[in-house]
């Protein structure tokens, strides 16, 4: 380093003259380098002032004394860039450094929070997540029950990035943990509120919502704690119908009980469920109104769904001033028998 | 986008005006200001939210930890002049019936 500085200045004096005398582009092409090469080892620009004065001096051990001080008053006025320009470089490493820190967090989540698209006879399943930043506050889950239903989760943690991503992964667990049987799915909210009350910050809440499908008769049974609506597709009247029960989000309030309701779904009727994403969507300063959803779907409709969900993303992505507000997710289901 | 706070104090009243957006951008100052006026017993504390056009998930949280405080602290919280597109996040994530709510009035005062 010590050598590379002796090195780099000499350079600098020998092209400092070069230039006094000639005033030739060569020396200015060659200040560029030295200059580049002092950025590249973070030599601070008073030191580059420094190197300009000492030059100077052995060049013209004649300069008068007024000029002098004016460059050692310009040293001066280097030494806060100089520190500006050290504390950048430190903010950029730290930078690269969470950077990288995060992907790797954000593969473990996806690691962590993967859940297998169900192969069930006569159901046609497709779902697309995407978050809006590195971390997906979104979830959605299949649970495979002993009796043939089928349970389906849907959730969306408030808030993005990394709190909600680690958020997410209690829901996961508790999900996980349940028994490979029918359950209600206010029971399920329920007992999935406690588990998010007790273990978050005041203002943290997921919104979910829990139905069960019973392959067999076409029936949803389901319950809303503040999340989205979801919307039923009847193919027969080609008409979207939203569907929902009241229900406070998880992890407000300690003691609520959900409601439960029920549809009954006919061959190539559709279930639609989404997160806040879906319908917070914007192309500029206009917001995407849900019959603008529905009139995409009905586009795709001869796709599979999971072509379909595909292809509704691909939409909005494809809109002029569109930028992901949150986390978007979407799933559809249809009756194929 | 920004988010405009005017916090205006009357005896045991502190109404808070807003006008802008709600979001993760915004939220860190609304919050601050949550968090002191929400602290005092009895007060009564009164957010307008006419000029508020967005509010994303992040501005809920806001207002659900703004709620939790006031239950702890013995004050209280109502949101008034709500426009459609804010009051629905309220009515979708069932906090309208735990929060005192009321939405803008079209037409005319009250």
């Amino acid at each position: 380093m010590e050598n590379f500085f002796k090195e780099k200045a000499d350079e600098y004096k020998k092209l400092l003259a070069e230039y006094i005398e000639f005033q030739d582009e060569k020396a200015l092409y060659g200040v560029e380098l030295v200059s580049k090469a002092f950025i590249k080892h973070n030599i601070l620009p008073e030191e580059i002032v420094n190197i300009h004065i000492k030059a100077l001096k052995e060049l013209y051990p004649d300069l008068f004394a007024s000029f002098e001080h004016s460059l050692d008053f310009l040293l001066e006025a280097m030494i806060s860039y100089g520190l500006a320009h050290q504390e950048i470089q430190n903010l950029r490493e730290q930078q690269i450094a969470l950077k990288s820190e995060i992907s790797v967090a954000a593969q473990m989540q996806k690691t962590l929070l993967k859940t297998k698209k169900p192969d069930i006879a006569g159901l046609d399943i497709g779902v697309i997540s995407v978050p809006a930043n590195q971390m997906n506050g979104d979830y959605y889950s299949f649970l495979q029950n002993l009796d043939g239903t089928i349970g389906i989760a849907m959730a969306d943690v408030i808030g993005k990035g990394v709190p909600a991503a680690l958020c997410m992964s209690m829901i996961k667990y508790s999900l996980d943990s349940l028994p490979k049987e029918s359950t209600p799915p206010p029971v399920i909210l329920g007992n999935l509120n406690r588990v998010v009350e007790r273990n978050t910050e005041s203002n943290m809440f997921i919104t979910m919502m829990y139905g069960e499908y019973n392959p067999e008769t076409g029936k949803l049974v389901y319950s809303f704690a503040g999340h989205e609506p979801g919307y039923y597709y009847c193919a027969d009247e080609d008409r979207f119908t939203e569907f929902s029960t009241a229900g406070l989000v998880l992890g407000v309030s300690e003691d609520v009980e959900y409601e439960q309701a029920e549809i009954e779904i006919a061959k190539n009727d559709m279930i639609v469920l989404m997160t806040d994403g879906v319908t917070e969507c914007r192309d500029g300063d206009r917001f995407i109104e849900i019959d603008e959803v529905f009139d995409v779907i009905r586009q795709y409709l001869h796709l599979s769904a999971q072509d379909m969900v595909q292809e509704v993303y691909r939409y909005f992505e494809r809109l002029q001033d569109f930028q992901l507000q949150d986390d978007f997710s979407l799933l559809i289901l249809r009756k194929t028998v | 986008m920004n988010l405009e706070i005017t916090l205006t104090e009357e005896g045991n009243q502190s109404i808070i005006t807003l006008a802008g957006e709600i979001d993760a951008y915004t939220a860190p100052d609304l919050k601050e200001t949550f968090g002191i006026v929400t602290k005092k017993a009895g007060q009564e504390v009164i957010v307008d939210l006419e000029h508020v056009t967005y509010m994303d998930s992040t501005g809920l949280g806001l207002f659900i930890g703004a709620l939790k405080s006031t239950k702890e602290n013995d004050s209280e919280l109502k949101l008034v002049n709500l426009q459609d597109r804010v009051y629905r996040l309220f009515q979708i994530t069932g906090l309208d019936e735990i929060m005192d709510i009321k939405a803008a009035i079209r037409g005319g005062n009250e």
